[in-house]
């Protein structure tokens, strides 16, 4: 089962289980994953930490993320710079929130991040039809868009200040019965 | 929390420093702080044991990590000191150990569950609502597994280990009217000959009390099996329905956030196929469309009375249809028991297998048929769909019970017969008798000395049922198979092939290639999974039967919708339809229970096969163990149990329990709906005081 794996110490893939909710083989599986990403780039054995990122192109194109049409913005949101490079504990923790193990309120908290286009930490209204056009890749007219976006900050806003803040957000989604099976 | 580390940080050192001055001095000072330490020591695991749930940064977490581990290793170490530092290291040393032992455990647990990678490719390709069948396809498959090792252990393996050889007793032998042609593979597809007198059915197993060394009592054991496995059944889905409903969210109403919902949560964020993925966009765009045309147009009537006279039409039709489906079946089964009196030699295959034939041509006509005339109803999608399944499961709950009645005439006819044999078998033994007091002038008469296969039989009513439902589960199975090899994969085969010299786009047009159809095929799941609970307690091979059809199932109908099917176009679910179908498995197995036990307590058994044969009743063997077996108290306490003045203050107790337990919840809701409003008026109000 690995145990002569020399890519992580043992301690490592221990607090990489503590700290994810995967188990040994999925992080050994995740590391052979990132590594296919970019090969020469990559290191194969992690037990000194290098410090090596990844580039936001190279994630997107992966099988998981390729078709979604918010992948860019769920690698920027795991990314420490914002700008979508992330490093192999990035890329574990990107996986480790969108993977079924995880819980709705940790969900949540990434989903808000994830619509968060402009990163300023309200859903306003420039947010909501952003992610309108990417679900609906266009295909709706500007004026249903405007009352799409304006029938979801009614429904879902409580402070009544024309934006969706985080509680807002995480009061709407944790009645969603859908939220769980599909993020 | 970091001052306070400081602190005690400080104190030890302090107390290390001054380890010359009195020991009392250092004990005063751990019974003081030692409270405190362990506190944070506790504070400190239990961030330990929650870091995965934390939205921090992986680096963030890591780095607590080593904190917090490296203050519990060290603290823990250091609290040891004075009284009961070693049982207190030793249970710190057994706690690690089975945080590690737990975490093997885990891992190896999630390295068991089969058919992972494979479910989770379909749904890549599908999405989540084709991975569900699997899923509970697989869920089955375990339950089903769990419900063989009881049968196979508990019944089947004592009577092969300990019971009597096959032909050794009249019941485990083929009759000498049947012995040239038992071994025929028509007889032996047919569940006849060999097949019939084996461990497969009913009619093979001893009544001995006891049998073997180990004085195993199969009769009882025969009994509470066939009851367990109703128990399990009920236990298992029960439970899993009790874990649906918590993670599916806390009951919002349906209108309640339709936009922001179909905003944040209608993607899928599984899908990985492109082609899903449009067909994903395309039903986000279309689902939109239809909310804001519903938001616009304010749902004008165009014609109400045309509307509810198609509707009252359309339902007048359907329950025709049903009405139709159930007296063909009763008069086929009617048909089959005329059959059974004739030669078989002179039937044809179809006029052998009408019955089962007619209702798997049932259960695959009647659904279309059905959503045709649906399409005069004009309803929304998913109230269709909903309508749609009811009718479905209406028409096979039908069909499986007039299925039953027709069955139960022909039991009743055959104890009838039993009767007659009995006093046939009687009268030969009379004979018998006094021909040999007769020739050898005596009255110690040793009993007839006639081969098993001569002797006179019943026609043992509980194995004819076994064999029904065997041949029923097998034609269910190939009629199953059958139609996904005709129209999944050779539809596909000719719509590639043949699109190359046909007039007209055999991929866009008609036919196309076919969609999944979950709803068909979690339905026929549940009744399949009905009638092997009702077949158990007859056949119990059918288990071990429906273990192989399972496991088959999984690979076929993988295989098949991977090669053959296209994502749907539509892409809807019957909302939260997982406890959906657990609650339609739950219905069923309540009314596979019915006849089971109706049999049981009603009916007698047959008077020379089966581990019954000789009681009066088939619960009979019970009583016998109690009276016989169990100290005379226990006895006592039944008698008083069953007693109907103890009886109906309990039944009248469990409905009253039930009626406060709605009330409280009808209670509950209706506070849930008050906060919510008080939330609502709390936010006004807010913005009316900045006002």
């Amino acid at each position: 089962m690995g145990n002569k794996q020399t890519i992580f110490t043992d301690e490592q893939l221990d607090a990489y289980q503590d700290c994810t909710f995967f188990t040994r083989k999925e992080i050994l599986r995740l590391h052979s994953r990132y590594h296919e990403l970019a090969p020469h780039l990559v290191p194969m054995d992690y037990t000194n930490e290098p410090d090596c990122k990844l580039p936001l192109a190279l994630i997107v194109d992966m099988p998981e993320l390729k078709e979604n049409p918010f992948r860019n913005r769920i690698v920027e949101s795991f990314s420490e710079d914002g700008m979508g490079n992330l490093s192999f504990n990035e890329f574990v923790d990107m996986f480790s929130v969108l993977s079924e193990m995880a819980p709705r309120e940790l969900k949540a908290i990434y989903a808000f991040k994830i619509y968060d286009f402009n990163v300023d930490n309200y859903l306003c209204k420039e947010d909501l039809e952003k992610t309108l056009n990417r679900l609906t890749k266009e295909e709706l007219t500007p004026e249903e868009v405007e009352l799409v976006c304006e029938k979801t900050i009614e429904e879902a806003d409580l402070d009544g200040d024309n934006k969706l803040s985080y509680a807002d957000f995480e009061n709407m989604i944790s009645r969603a019965p859908d939220f769980l099976r599909y993020i | 929390m970091i001052m306070m580390t400081t602190d005690i940080y400080a104190l030890f050192s302090s107390s290390s420093s001054s380890s010359s001055s009195s020991d009392s001095d250092e004990e005063s000072l751990s019974e003081g702080e030692i409270e405190a330490l362990k506190e944070q020591v506790e504070e400190k695991k239990k961030l330990i044991a929650t870091l995965r749930n934390k939205p921090w940064r992986m680096q963030k977490r890591l780095s607590l990590l080593k904190e917090a581990q490296e203050f519990v290793e060290k603290f823990e170490g250091a609290l040891g000191k004075g009284k009961g530092r070693r049982l207190y290291a030793f249970k710190v040393m057994m706690t690690k150990k089975l945080i590690k032992f737990n975490r093997d455990f885990e891992n190896f647990k999630t390295a068991c569950i089969p058919w992972e990678r494979k479910i989770k490719e379909v749904e890549s390709h599908f999405g989540s609502s084709v991975a569900s069948y699997f899923l509970f396809l697989r869920w089955m498959y375990g339950v089903n597994l769990v419900l063989f090792g009881f049968m196979f252990g508990l019944v089947v393996l004592p009577e092969v280990l300990m019971g009597l050889p096959y032909g050794s007793i009249p019941r485990k032998t083929v009759p000498r009217e049947e012995q040239d042609t038992a071994m025929d593979f028509s007889v032996l597809l047919d569940f006849g000959g060999y097949c019939q007198y084996s461990i497969l059915f009913y009619g093979f197993y001893n009544n001995d009390r006891t049998i073997g060394l180990l004085k195993f009592r199969l009769p009882l054991s025969y009994l509470l099996t066939s009851v367990g496995i109703f128990g399990y059944s009920l236990l298992v889905v029960i439970r899993t329905m009790a874990r649906n409903a918590n993670e599916g969210g806390d009951g919002g109403e349906e209108g309640d956030f339709i936009f922001s919902w179909k905003m944040f949560t209608s993607w899928d964020y599984l899908i990985g196929n492109p082609e899903t993925a449009d067909n994903k966009y395309a039903s986000i765009t279309t689902s939109f469309k239809e909310s804001i045309v519903d938001e616009q147009e304010n749902q004008k009537d165009e014609n109400i009375h045309l509307r509810r006279f198609l509707r009252v039409f359309a339902n007048f039709l359907i329950l025709c249809s049903l009405g139709g489906s159930g007296y063909l079946i009763y008069f086929v089964v009617k048909r089959s028991q005329d059959f059974a009196k004739v030669d078989p030699k002179t039937l044809t295959w179809f006029e052998k297998n009408e019955v089962e034939f007619v209702m798997s041509l049932l259960g695959l006509v009647c659904p279309p048929l059905f959503e045709t005339i649906a399409e005069l109803e004009d309803y929304h999608p998913r109230i269709a769909l909903k309508w749609q399944l009811g009718r479905i499961f209406a028409l096979f709950l039908g069909n499986l019970y007039t299925f039953l009645f027709a069955l139960f005439d022909e039991v009743t006819a055959k104890l009838e017969t039993e009767k007659s044999i009995k006093n046939a078998t009687e009268w030969a033994y009379q004979q018998y008798f006094a021909n040999y007091s007769l020739f050898y002038n005596t009255t110690d008469v040793p009993p007839p000395n006639v081969a098993p296969a001569d002797v006179i039989r019943g026609p043992c009513w509980e194995t004819g049922v076994g064999r029904e439902f065997v041949k029923l589960t097998v034609s269910d199975v190939q009629v199953t198979y059958l139609t996904i090899l005709v129209g999944d994969f050779a539809r596909a085969v000719i719509v590639r092939f043949l699109n190359y010299c046909w007039c007209w786009d055999l991929e866009a047009g008609f036919p196309s290639y076919g969609e999944f159809d979950i709803s068909g095929n979690v339905l026929g799941l549940v009744f399949n999974q009905g009638m092997i609970w009702m077949g158990a307690f007859y056949a119990p091979g059918l288990v071990g039967i429906n273990v192989l059809r399972l496991l088959t199932s999984m690979y076929y109908q993988s295989w098949a919708v991977m090669a053959c099917n296209v994502p749907h176009e539509r892409v809807f679910k019957a909302s939260r339809s997982n406890n959906f179908y657990m609650g339609l498995l739950l219905l069923v197995l309540f009314l596979s229970l019915l006849p089971v036990v109706y049999s049981m307590m009603t009916l007698a058994p047959s008077f020379d096969c089966g581990p019954f044969s000789g009681q009066e009743k088939m619960y009979d063997v019970v009583i016998e163990t109690i009276e016989q077996d169990l100290p005379a108290f226990i006895g006592n306490i039944f008698t008083y149990a069953s007693n109907p003045g103890l009886i109906m203050p309990a039944i009248l107790l469990m409905i009253l329990a039930i009626y406060y337990l709605n009330t409280v919840s009808k209670a509950y809701q209706q506070t849930n709906i008050d906060l919510r409003k008080k939330m609502k008026m709390v936010s006004i109000g807010v913005v009316f005081v900045l006002f």
